[in-house]
């Protein structure tokens, strides 16, 4: 029972990245009908945002460390800490949670440049040129990012406060073995806020109900005067910040190197393919569902049974998918069907 | 392109003439190039009948497959088995290859052939995936991991004890009937197998079988109104596309008898895809051209450090050499993939062809321009260029 909780928790904080990844995945191929195979890399580009905030917030100068007093010994003292003190050392250990605001307005300005310099030109161009170009731009992104920041990971930590394990088991009654860290609570919060603020977005306000209906229907849309195109740059630059946030919050969860991007590339997009391309519900509930079946299959008593099924069993699942039911769990009529 | 019109047997002759000469003749040609050596010369080959075999499928149905590494890695591992139990001869290696490659291409082909354009692609990525995935854990005491299948010492090799042919101290090296599988005879038994794959394309381009994928490139759905099960032509064009994938890994093996699940990765597919793209999906000598492009600058590329770009741009002033140089590091040495990831890019944005469409393009603005100037106003006949 425990394990079963355990691994259903597990489950929904990798799902909750997955889903924040195919939400905008598949909010890009609603609006834009374009398939953006670099949605993984701004996934990573985000995860490097937290790195560099953090990077410039520990900027070091050496200091004569006074507790020395044999010798004239010097250490490493961020400037932070030498102007602000004690503030300053909260602020550097606040750094993953502070790159939320750094990240945002750098994660939009990416994405609408991308989309207005890039993207814009190959919306009448076939799904597989798209494939290829965004395939292009990944690529180079990701080397960009590893020319900068080199091959190895980087860990981020997170605040010290939330370092720790939370003891779920006493809150439900499960008993004191059932802990969890804080931070993957964290997470799987934030990303259900994320989820829930783009929802409301969409539904509740003006701007987001002329975008549903230019994704029904493009052409009336523009008929009736409005600009489709300046808002769909907008909902790009939307899909490009919640990856971005996504991968700025998951850093202090696995540590970002460059080829982080693709990993996540391939799962969302699979998570994309079973909740029907262009459904935003699909996307939510695919990535929270594989999410979670992936922590099951990684289990020991599973694996007893099916050795290896921890490895394939998305892929798994999206073949079955894919063979039974082409439009995915959720897909509208019509979408990419053939 | 002149793809649709009839080409005679005798032009097929010369083009497979001309072929067997320059590709024979490459380690003479490339000499001024620097790229003579055998191990650079044995990749071109080998990725251009990669590259070919993908063409087959990409090129004519315009079916995008991500998975083709997976066909690559099934290739190799089965090419080091082979070595392992039956004999250091390449001939058997390379048949065990490309039946195994081209049984598991029909199983993969026959799942992900049900649907088309990006579930397509993204079945495929799924399996090869999957078998990269299963490659680095469960399968682990046929691929060995990690580490990679190699030889051993006490490998059985069956045929070649009962042959006589005992291991010396050393490793054995692959090898055909005694020629070696390395150095300038390994080049040339690749060569002449670049030859026969191109051989084979060659004929299946202008079979009926080749017009019936280019039909189904440009309309499928026309394809199946005129009464055409399109399905078992695809399946034969992925299959086939899978040998060929297998056959190129299994040469893989013979250069360098050691099989990793890394050449299953889907960067790995991506590669292909780069490749055949670069040269020209669809056309004949594209993917030759492409694979040897990208393996070539690779090369290059690679082999460039910070110390001889502070050499080649010392004539400049010493701050600018500097900041020139290093801003070109980016580009080479590790870079190397952010120039090819820019390069791709620049061909699809611009010239969705690859670099056979430039050369058309560009024989067509020379052409164009010597009419003109003979004052030879002749009626421009519409070109007929096929979609």
């Amino acid at each position: 029972m425990d394990a079963i909780f355990l691994q259903i928790l597990n489950g929904l904080d990798k799902g909750g990245a997955y889903a924040l990844i195919a939400l905008g995945l598949t909010l890009v191929f609603g609006t834009l009908g374009v398939v953006n195979f670099a949605h993984g890399a701004i996934f990573m580009i985000g995860a490097f945002c937290a790195v560099t905030l953090e990077k410039i917030l520990t900027l070091s100068v050496r200091v004569k460390d006074e507790s020395v007093t044999f010798f004239d010994a010097y250490k490493e003292t961020p400037y932070l800490e030498v102007w602000f003190g004690d503030t300053g050392t909260a602020i550097i250990d606040w750094s993953v949670p502070l790159s939320i605001i750094l990240a945002i307005p750098v994660m939009l300005a990416i994405g609408v440049i991308m989309e207005r310099a890039l993207i814009r030109h190959f919306y009448k161009r076939s799904h597989a040129e798209q494939i290829l170009v965004t395939f292009g731009l990944a690529i180079v992104l990701q080397e960009l990012i590893k020319s900068f920041f080199g091959a190895n990971p980087i860990p981020q930590g997170a605040p010290e406060i939330v370092a720790g394990s939370a003891n779920i088991g006493a809150w439900i009654g499960l008993g004191e073995s059932v802990v969890y860290p804080w931070w993957r609570l964290i997470y799987l919060l934030f990303s259900t806020i994320i989820i829930g603020l783009v929802f409301s977005f969409l539904h509740f306000t003006t701007y987001g109900m002329v975008v549903r209906a230019g994704m029904a229907d493009r052409a009336t849309v523009e008929l009736l005067g409005i600009n489709i195109e300046r808002r769909f740059t907008i909902v790009f630059g939307m899909a490009a910040v919640v990856a971005g946030l996504a991968g700025v919050m998951y850093t202090p969860v696995l540590p970002p190197d460059y080829h982080l991007g693709m990993d996540f590339l391939v799962l969302s997009f699979v998570v994309v393919v079973v909740g029907g391309m262009g459904s935003l519900p699909g996307a939510v509930l695919a990535g929270f569902l594989l999410g979670i079946l992936q922590s099951f299959s990684s289990m020991t008593e599973v694996k007893d049974i099916f050795p290896g099924i921890d490895q394939i069993i998305i892929y798994l699942v999206a073949v079955v998918i894919l063979l039974t039911r082409p439009r995915g769990l959720m897909g509208r009529r019509g979408v990419m069907e053939s | 392109m002149s793809n649709t019109q009839i080409v005679s047997p005798k032009q097929d002759l010369i083009y497979m003439v001309v072929l067997s000469v320059v590709v024979l003749t490459m380690p003479i040609w490339l000499q001024p190039f620097g790229a003579a050596y055998p191990d650079l010369m044995q990749k071109f080959m080998i990725f251009g009948i990669f590259a070919i075999g993908y063409n087959v499928l990409f090129g004519l149905t315009g079916y995008l497959s991500f998975g083709h590494a997976a066909f690559l890695g099934v290739g190799s591992y089965t090419a080091v088995w082979s070595f392992k139990l039956l004999s250091m001869n390449v001939l058997p290696a390379m048949i065990f290859a490309v039946a195994l490659s081209g049984l598991f291409a029909l199983l993969i082909g026959y799942v992900s052939l049900r649907r088309s354009g990006i579930y397509f692609s993204i079945l495929t990525l799924a399996f090869a995936q999957m078998s990269y995935n299963l490659a680095y854990s469960v399968l682990t005491p046929i691929t060995n991991g990690e580490t990679g299948l190699q030889l051993t010492q006490g490998d059985a090799r069956v045929l070649d004890r009962m042959a006589g042919i005992e291991a010396s101290a050393a490793l054995p090296t692959p090898n055909l009937f005694g020629i070696e599988g390395i150095g300038y005879s390994g080049f040339y038994i690749c060569a002449v197998l670049l030859i026969i794959s191109f051989f084979i394309y060659l004929r299946i381009f202008r079979s009926a079988f080749g017009l019936k994928l280019r039909a189904i490139k440009s309309n499928q759905n026309r394809m199946g109104y005129t009464g055409y099960n399109t399905r078992p032509y695809l399946m034969t064009a992925f299959v086939i596309s899978g040998m060929y994938a297998g056959l190129a890994g299994s040469l893989l093996a013979v250069t360098d008898p050691l099989a990793g699940a890394e050449r299953m990765q889907w960067t790995a597919s991506g590669e292909v895809v780069l490749i055949t793209i670069l040269g020209g999906a669809g056309t004949l000598i594209g993917p030759l051209l492409g694979a040897g492009i990208i393996k070539y600058f690779e090369n290059i590329f690679s082999a460039f450090n910070d110390q001889v770009l502070q050499n080649a741009f010392s004539f400049l002033p010493d701050w600018l050499g500097h900041a020139v140089a290093s801003v070109a590091g980016l580009f080479v040495g590790d870079g190397w993939h952010l120039t090819l990831g820019l390069v791709f890019m620049l061909i699809v944005i611009f010239l969705p062809g690859g670099v056979m469409e430039g050369i058309t393009r560009l024989w067509r603005l020379v052409r164009s321009r010597t009419t003109s100037f003979d004052g030879n106003k002749k009626e421009q006949q519409p070109s007929t260029r096929e979609v």
